[in-house]
């Protein structure tokens, strides 16, 4: 979960996330504010760290090394190259395989998947439009991974040479996934989730967790939904337990449709 | 014929453990719900890996707590990896939270720092030879009491400990290919002496 305070992460926690995104702001307030948005003041992370007990995580720039640097030295625990931020590099991502400190990144085909794989993220998220509460692009994006998936799942050995060559990826990783018939690392689902409808609908598409970022503090009453959708991940296939964890949440965020933005995160870094 | 293991499943390394139980030939349950411990006649538990705060606040708020515990203290064979080591100790370093407690011995959470203090080794675990440890964020036992055996230990840390129908590990067995803790948790499972992969 998204958390911008010490007070938020410990409600965060309370709720019963698993880990904390440290940011100065929510992506929603990234959205509003517009400018470069960077990596978050250190000392506003080290307050967080201190507050939870649960693993703390933070973005940085994609492309942006030193960033990732100055967060590896302060312990965080996840760095997340993101596109949520202003990109740093518009060519090169990270070579996150030079750091002891587990990335996750964000992708919204198998290309991406792949190549974050490729050079070093130990976790893939889905982009989804970041700060929306409009949850389409996190469910195009994962619907997408996955129907690559079982492309290759069902695709000839000697063919594979040319699935990798259209990917733009290694080949060793399209021969992994046509073996195994998922991604080398768990596959998350981001951007736009706001209720527990939302994070089960992408539980139910095949995520392995959820990131809630601007719907959980953008929304009327913030404990409750959040213990709500940590439960609905939980019990993503219980529709009796989801209506009674959907009731009187308040106001969910107001969000803003794909088609009312002029700004879409998910194009930065492919 | 097949053991019916139970693996918590509210967050955490679940689908691992399930992954190499069921390498071990066992039915495998994902434990969600009440419901999930009524409709099947379990043989053993499995208690994962994963942030034991979440763990344990979503076994309270699942209604998962009282008959998890009931049978646990009634003998049921159980295998606390990581969080779950946590959910069994009987006390917590510098913390008043206890969740199962069942297990007579002092644990300390994330003993080893951040992720950054995150690593792997090998270590000699009950006679069954050297087998590979991820430790991640892990825990270890910084004492035991009365009953209870010790069975690993890594930089003079107590990191695997088993007393009566428990066992727990700090570090996380269902990470690597090797089945040996599985296979020791399943000796125990079948009543049997314990027994070592060669």
């Amino acid at each position: 979960m998204d958390v911008t305070t010490a007070e938020q992460a410990r409600i965060a926690q309370e709720a019963g996330a698993c880990a904390v995104m440290a940011l100065e702001r929510i992506p929603a307030n990234i959205r509003s504010a517009g400018g470069v948005s960077r990596m978050s003041d250190p000392k506003m992370i080290k307050s967080i760290q201190a507050a939870v007990s649960i693993p703390v995580m933070a973005k940085v720039r994609i492309g942006h090394f030193a960033e990732a640097q100055i967060l590896e030295a302060i312990e965080i625990d996840y760095i997340d190259e993101s596109e949520v931020l202003s990109p740093a590099d518009d060519t090169y991502h990270i070579d996150k395989t030079s750091f002891s400190v587990p990335f996750v990144c964000g992708a919204k085909d198998l290309g991406e998947a792949l190549r974050r794989i490729s050079e070093g993220a130990s976790m893939i998220r889905t982009k989804g439009e970041p700060g929306t509460g409009d949850v389409v692009q996190a469910v195009r994006h994962m619907r997408l991974i996955n129907q690559q998936i079982r492309m290759i799942q069902n695709t000839r050995e000697d063919e594979l040479f040319q699935v990798a060559k259209d990917l733009q990826v290694p080949y060793e990783l399209v021969q992994l996934v046509n073996e195994t018939g998922k991604l080398p690392v768990v596959n998350f689902a981001a951007g736009g989730i706001a209720t527990p409808a939302d994070a089960a609908l992408m539980m139910q598409l095949g995520a392995e967790g959820v990131f809630v970022g601007s719907g959980i503090f953008k929304s009327g009453n913030p404990a409750k939904r959040a213990q709500a959708i940590v439960k609905a991940v939980t019990n993503y296939n219980d529709a009796k337990l989801l209506a009674e964890l959907s009731e009187d949440l308040g106001e969910a965020m107001v969000g803003i449709n794909e088609q009312e933005i002029e700004l879409l995160m998910a194009q930065r870094g492919i | 014929m097949k053991n019916t293991i139970g693996v918590l499943a509210v967050q955490g390394a679940f689908a691992e453990h399930i992954k190499a139980l069921q390498k071990l030939n066992c039915h495998c349950i994902e434990i969600r719900k009440p419901s999930d411990l009524t409709d099947h006649s379990l043989d053993g538990l499995v208690l994962p890996g994963g942030e034991s705060t979440v763990i344990g606040k979503l076994l309270r708020e699942l209604a998962l707590f009282e008959p998890l515990k009931d049978r646990i203290e009634a003998g049921l064979p159980v295998l606390g990896t990581c969080a779950g080591l946590i959910l069994l100790a009987g006390q917590i370093a510098e913390d008043d939270t206890i969740h199962f407690g069942t297990m007579n011995m002092v644990a300390r959470r994330n003993a080893y720092g951040r992720q950054l203090g995150s690593f792997q080794t090998a270590a000699e675990f009950d006679g069954c030879g050297t087998i590979p440890m991820v430790f991640i964020r892990a825990p270890y036992i910084e004492s035991v009491g009365a009953s209870v055996d010790i069975l690993a230990r890594v930089d003079h840390h107590i990191v695997a400990a088993r007393q009566g129908n428990m066992v727990v590990t700090s570090f996380h067995p269902e990470l690597t290919a090797d089945l040996t803790v599985h296979q020791y948790f399943l000796s125990l499972v079948q009543h049997k002496a314990k027994t070592c992969i060669a």
